[in-house]
């Protein structure tokens, strides 16, 4: 084996092979605002949530794209939907929508 | 000619039994449709009773023995069913249509009641007719001729008034299906397939009715009403009036009516009832669909005034979202249809303050929403190990500097810290005043649980709020001052701070300035107050900031205001109304409010002061006048803090 003087921690790495179409367009199907993101990262600046735990919609959203759902729902899992990362979105996104459909689509089983 | 009546007179009967039995076969179609409705009713309410928790069902119970209750109840059955006086606030000649049916209707059914109380009583018995009989007295009974009394003729008045009355109510109803804006109501609701049946035959009942009654009015009396129409109909028919057909059809109108009752929105008549009762205890739908809810749903006349009422109806395309359409899909199982419904909704709750019998179709939304979304994942255990809020050096005591226990804590809300001239007019004040005050989350907070409420999410509020309450409980402070109305609206109804007097700041400056704590200077600016939804409707509070501002400059009315102000658009309880439905919104709010050429439009809410400020206002400053008229937004604590 060649080593190019680096490892991946397997949990991390991209793997779009995983990255579930079907979810994502019945994700899109309920709040299309999902492709709006820029990915500017306004909603995670301001959030509420945020200051005690890592949360962030724009993380989650990538993380969706990455094919990792579990991280994304752990991103948003501490989000008190207090609508403040809806007032700044550029994008006008419905954020908090956005983060209801991701935890009904991706956090029921 | 034998005249038809002479008074004075005594001693034989003044009416004739002229069917002993009290029957005859015309009546079987209203008897059909009539206990068919009722077995319905009966057999709804106990399944309705049966799905109300035990503990609610004491607490309605316990509430007709409540005087102050009671009475409430009485006026609200007399007020709400019978005169609508809700809607002759509003709209005078719909109150008028609606207190006339419904009022002159219950007349004529007691006033039938009393007749054969009076002259016939043995069949008031259920035996002998009870249930049918005082409906088609007239038909059952000649009047003997030369005997009726004085009081005789005082019914004989009373009926044909009060049918005539009915009469005016249903021509009115007619004119409505086809012009309802002179009523004053622009849109008005798609009647069902049900409600079409009930509504034909119900605008058939009383000119059968009186045709009915003018055909038997030479031989069982009749007034100013129906002894004319009877001297028409002898004129045309000749001596001999054949009157079974049109007693007949009279019944088969009746049977039909009550027979599409229960399936039409007619069933608001008797269920509106049941609803005052438990709304009137004080008891709160848990479920969207079973229990108070049903009531609820069954209470709701469909009448549509909700429909002008929702500001998502700017947009004709937005009608089908409306509440009295929620309560029809939730009345028929409709899950689709019901959580598109659910989720749209802005929970300005206008259409709950504007409704005749006060459903509160929001309540049913947000429980309709926990349906589905109270289920979903989340993780607030950061809330437990987090540092508590106050400091000690965050207590400042301007006036003496001494920290000691605050008089007052200051919450201001997520929503205020993204607009922090609220944050620092809200401190000039306080400090112009000496307050000696906290500032809770100076450096942010939690949500105050508000917005997770009107998600749905209620297991997951209840732990901000829990987490919040310790918080505040444990600062000892007397009072609480809100800058935002979403969080004061949740603090005020769910927080239970058992000592500790929440406050709006409006309501906390007003008080200020009242003891003579804030000194304010006037100007001559034209300003117009928003009444924000939560702050208004939702918390009743629509004085306080309106005498603070006449104090400043010069308040000007809006077009609509109270609790007829429409929404921001921004609001946060809408889930899935989009960006461009909502700028529509905030489009329609700015020009009611600017229909007096105010200069600036003030508000009290961070979210309305966001929404208004926002691209929305551009095309309000120049659609209103000629000359570049700026309308400026401002927040209420911005504008005192200039003019202390």
């Amino acid at each position: 084996m060649v080593d190019f003087g680096f490892g991946l921690v397997p949990s991390s790495r991209i793997n779009l092979d995983l990255f579930d179409r079907e979810k994502f367009e019945a994700l899109a199907a309920l709040e299309p605002d999902v492709r709006k993101c820029m990915a500017c990262g306004s909603c995670a600046a301001v959030c509420t949530a945020g200051k005690f735990v890592r949360t962030s919609v724009r993380d989650a959203i990538e993380e969706l794209f990455n094919a990792h759902p579990d991280k994304a729902l752990d991103l948003l899992k501490s989000c008190q939907l207090c609508g403040k990362c809806t007032m700044v979105c550029p994008r006008g996104i419905n954020t908090r929508h956005l983060i209801l459909s991701i935890a009904k689509i991706y956090g029921t089983k | 000619m034998t005249p038809l009546y002479i008074l004075p007179l005594q001693t034989a009967p003044e009416v004739i039994d002229r069917i002993p039995s009290g029957y005859s076969n015309f009546v079987i179609p209203f008897v059909v449709g009539i206990s068919f409705m009722l077995i319905w009713l009966t057999v709804g309410l106990f399944r309705l009773m049966a799905k109300i928790p035990a503990r609610d069902r004491r607490r309605l119970w316990k509430s007709f023995f409540i005087p102050k209750i009671a009475l409430k109840n009485i006026r609200d059955l007399f007020c709400d069913c019978l005169f609508h006086t809700k809607i002759w606030k509003r709209k005078p000649l719909l109150g008028y249509m609606h207190s006339a049916i419904a009022f002159g209707w219950f007349m004529l059914i007691v006033l039938g009641h009393l007749e054969v109380a009076l002259f016939v009583p043995k069949h008031l018995a259920w035996t002998d007719g009870g249930l049918f009989y005082p409906i088609f007295y007239r038909f059952f009974v000649w009047i003997n001729p030369g005997h009726v009394s004085l009081r005789g003729w005082f019914f004989f008045f009373l009926m044909d008034f009060f049918l005539l009355y009915v009469l005016t109510g249903v021509g009115m109803a007619i004119f409505k299906r086809f012009r309802s804006i002179v009523l004053g109501m622009r849109h008005t609701t798609k009647p069902s397939l049900a409600d079409r049946i009930a509504l034909y035959s119900l605008w058939l009942i009383f000119p059968l009715r009186l045709l009915a009654e003018s055909f038997t009015a030479d031989l069982s009396g009749g007034s100013f009403l129906t002894v004319p129409v009877n001297m028409l109909w002898h004129w045309i028919f000749g001596n001999n009036l054949y009157f079974m057909p049109v007693w007949w059809a009279y019944s088969i109108c009746l049977g039909l009516f009550f027979a599409a009752m229960p399936f039409s929105r007619y069933m608001h008549i008797l269920t509106e009832v049941l609803w005052i009762l438990l709304r009137n205890a004080g008891l709160q739908p848990s479920h969207p669909r079973k229990g108070v809810a049903e009531a609820e749903i069954y209470a709701c006349s469909s009448c549509g005034l909700c429909l002008d009422a929702c500001p998502m109806n700017v947009q004709k395309k937005n009608l089908k979202y409306s509440s009295v359409y929620f309560i029809r899909f939730l009345r028929r199982h409709n899950e689709k249809k019901i959580n598109d419904i659910a989720d749209k909704c802005l929970m300005c709750d206008k259409c709950h303050a504007l409704c005749p019998v006060g459903v509160d179709a929001p309540a049913l939304r947000r429980a309709q929403r926990a349906t589905v979304n109270d289920s979903l994942c989340y993780d607030y255990s950061y809330l437990q190990n987090r540092v508590p809020a106050p400091e000690a050096n965050d207590i400042v005591n301007v006036a003496t500097g001494i920290s000691d226990a605050p008089e007052v804590m200051y919450f201001a809300g997520c929503m205020t810290h993204l607009t922090p001239r609220i944050i620092k007019s809200v401190e000039k004040v306080f400090k112009a005043a000496s307050v000696n005050y906290v500032f809770a989350d100076r450096d942010g907070g939690i949500c105050c649980g508000r917005p997770l409420m009107l998600a749905g999410k209620t297991s997951a509020a209840r732990e901000t709020i829990s987490a919040n309450r310790k918080m505040i409980l444990d600062s000892g402070c007397r009072t609480l001052v809100l800058s935002c109305p979403i969080c004061y609206k949740i603090f005020k109804d769910e927080y239970n701070l058992k000592g500790i007097e929440v406050l709006h700041y409006t309501q906390y400056i007003k008080r200020l300035v009242e003891q003579g704590r804030l000194k304010l200077s006037s100007c001559d600016e034209r300003l117009v107050y928003h009444d924000p939804c939560e702050l208004g409707r939702g918390c009743g509070v629509y004085e306080e900031p309106r005498k603070v501002l006449s104090q400043v400059g010069t308040l000007v009315p809006a077009a609509k205001e109270g609790d007829e102000s429409i929404c921001c658009g921004g609001s946060l309880g809408s889930l899935t109304l989009d960006a461009r439905d909502r700028a529509k919104i905030t489009e329609s709010s700015l020009v009611n409010l600017v229909a007096n050429n105010p200069q600036t439009i003030v508000t009290a809410c961070p979210l309305c002061l966001m929404t208004f400020s926002g691209p929305a206002l551009d095309t309000v400053s120049h659609n209103s006048g000629e000359e570049a008229t700026d309308v400026k937004v401002k927040d209420f604590a911005e504008v005192i803090s200039q003019r202390v």
